[in-house]
């Protein structure tokens, strides 16, 4: 590693990062690299919204059970709620602001959140729609159980889940349509999207 | 990986966001790039230290205050513990194999189901993808599927420090609630689970609220059935239903009975003897207690299956073929001395024993 690493020097020194010791964190967020300098205790979803002013990922209960703050970390669903932002120093985020296309042409999970009345607030929407982002990847062709038990990690106060889980199948049958990859930013010359 | 921070990359200002958005107290932080750095570290700190793994129950407890310690080693920058080996005897899990890459390994599965049966209750997928199988044993949670299937395996964990090695056994390694047998200074670097015997047949069961949330009560289940699928041995280990893990053994009351005629009751009442639940906003300890003898009877139900299912009844002396590895004990004399579990010619029903390794 390079000493262009600053986290990485920082946190590797013999002392290691005394508390209050900020440390530079380098991560690839929607395939732009973004740097901020933060104390170590920041975590990743706190980085997002308060550094990086990605403010789409939402915050419930900071303590893993509602799933309102995930995001993908190399392509994989995690809570950003539980882990430090320089945990992740040099990995690759997705958060709900890398999934529209360049025109606002919504992601397909996105567009059968909206035609299936899978949101009433809101304020859960971004958590579940990285996950089922995340889900759609490992199963492409999901029945209704598997599609229940892989958004079980989400919680919603408004909708009654109804309408998410037809979202999510929804989202299903277009994805299998276009063949596009679900954790991919939305490419409308791709498919058949309107 | 290394990307020169100016150029190529936003820079954004922190100055503006002071404390607020800062929830756990404050730690001294490290992230050591090899094992004996980890080691020294640990070593350092003594008693102040505490290893970040997945922090899927770690960083819940900072984010709460529920704990303050003053220093955190975190594993994220190892570059090594990541390994699943899985030998004729054993899986080997290191420390930073995640939950979800241990449940997804079809040479796991196939080597000792009980992992993935269990696995696929703890917590969610979302959870299990940074949460890790060793930090979930070292964390001790009374709740937690993984130190039950360790303690019913006869499973050890291997735990390192600038003194030395230590390999404790499950049954020592579970304390109590929250508590391990991890000492300050030291790291777990590896669970090992052993791989079931001969005829041998797991199962997990439980039930929660919601899937993937912590069980009210859970069991898991190891049953051998001798030559002519008659219970020859069995064990439970009940989650959610005492301080810590609590195996329950069942040879004395199922012993002898035939695998699909089972007479459950006396093993049920010996278990809801042998438990200790408490009350909380899910369930009293009453309905815990009744909760445990069910999920036990339609665990050893299948349990039982799945070891019929791994060889037909023995009608004479042939045990089953050689196990997986040609070099193995070939078991033509006490069947269940080889230590490698056999893998059938042909498949067992349930597909469980394809054999990958
Ligand atoms: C919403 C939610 C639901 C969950 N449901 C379940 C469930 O149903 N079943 C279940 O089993 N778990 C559940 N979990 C917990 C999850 O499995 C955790 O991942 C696991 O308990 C701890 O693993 P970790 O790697 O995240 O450890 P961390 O949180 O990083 O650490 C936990 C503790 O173990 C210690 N530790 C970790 N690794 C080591 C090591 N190598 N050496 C020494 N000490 C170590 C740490 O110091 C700390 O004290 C849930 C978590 C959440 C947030
Ligand atoms: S805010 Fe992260 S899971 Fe609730
Ligand atoms: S739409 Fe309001 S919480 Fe889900």
């Amino acid at each position: 590693m390079s000493t262009t690493d600053h986290a990485a020097t920082a946190t590797t020194s013999p002392g290691g990062t005394p508390s209050g010791t900020d440390v530079e964190v380098v991560v690839t967020v929607n395939g732009v690299p973004r740097s901020a300098t933060v104390p170590a205790r920041r975590l990743l979803s706190d980085f997002l919204r308060h550094d990086l002013r990605l403010t789409g990922t939402h915050v419930g209960c900071e303590h893993g059970v509602c799933g309102a703050c995930t995001v993908l970390l190399d392509g994989a669903p995690v809570r950003s709620c539980l882990a430090f932002a320089v945990s992740i120093h040099g990995r690759e985020i997705t958060t709900i602001e890398g999934l529209a296309a360049d025109d606002g042409t919504l992601h397909p999970v996105q567009q059968a959140f909206q035609d299936e009345h899978g949101l009433q607030c809101g304020y859960c929407t971004p958590g579940f729609v990285m996950s089922a982002c995340g889900f759609l990847a490992d199963e492409p062709a999901p029945d209704d159980q598997t599609i229940r038990e892989g958004m079980s990690g989400n919680l919603c106060r408004c909708t009654g889940y109804a309408g998410i889980l037809a979202a999510v199948k929804q989202a299903a049958g277009a994805l299998r349509t276009t063949g596009a990859d679900p954790r991919a930013k939305h490419d409308p010359a791709a498919g058949g999207q309107r | 990986m290394c990307r020169a921070v100016g150029s190529g990359t936003t820079a954004e200002s922190a100055s503006d966001t002071g404390d607020d958005g800062v929830k756990p107290p404050p730690f001294a932080y490290h992230a050591p790039r090899t094992e004996e750095e980890a080691l020294a570290t640990l070593g350092a700190l003594g008693e102040d230290g505490k290893v970040l793994a997945g922090g899927q129950s770690l960083i819940p407890l900072l984010n709460m205050r529920l704990a303050a310690p003053p220093a955190l080693v975190d594993l994220a920058r190892l570059e090594t513990l990541d390994r699943i080996a899985v030998t004729d005897t054993h899986v080997r899990v290191e420390a930073r194999v995640t939950h979800e890459r241990l449940r997804r390994d079809e040479r796991v599965a196939a080597a000792v189901p009980l992992l993935r049966q269990a696995l696929d209750w703890v917590a969610h997928p979302v959870i299990r993808n940074r949460g890790t199988s060793v930090g979930s044993i070292a964390h001790a949670d009374p709740a937690a599927e993984l130190p039950a299937v360790l303690a019913l395996l006869g499973g050890w964990m291997q735990l390192r420090s600038v003194e030395g090695e230590r390999t404790v056994e499950a049954g020592d390694y579970l304390l109590g609630p929250l508590e391990s047998d991890t000492r300050p200074g030291e790291l777990v670097v590896a669970a090992t689970f052993p791989r079931p015997g001969v005829r041998t047949g797991t199962a997990f069961e439980e039930l929660a609220r919601r899937h993937g949330d912590y069980a009210m009560a859970g069991v898991g289940v190891r049953v051998t059935l001798d030559a002519d699928h008659h219970v020859g041995d069995a064990s439970a280990a009940f989650i959610g239903v005492g301080g810590t893990a609590i195996q329950v053994e069942l040879t004395e009351v199922l012993r002898g009975q035939p695998y699909d005629a089972l007479d459950k009751a006396e093993a049920i009442g010996l278990a809801r003897a042998s438990i200790d639940p408490t009350a909380d906003i899910h369930a009293t300890a009453g309905y815990r207690r009744h909760l445990a003898g069910v999920l036990l009877g339609r665990a050893l139900e299948t349990a039982v299956r799945h070891a019929a299912g791994q060889a037909p009844p023995d009608s004479g002396s042939a045990p089953e073929g050689p196990g997986p590895t040609e070099s193995a004990a070939p078991g033509s004399a006490a069947p269940g001395s080889a230590a490698t579990e056999s893998a059938p010619t042909g498949h067992a029903s349930g597909g469980y024993r394809e054999e990958t390794a």
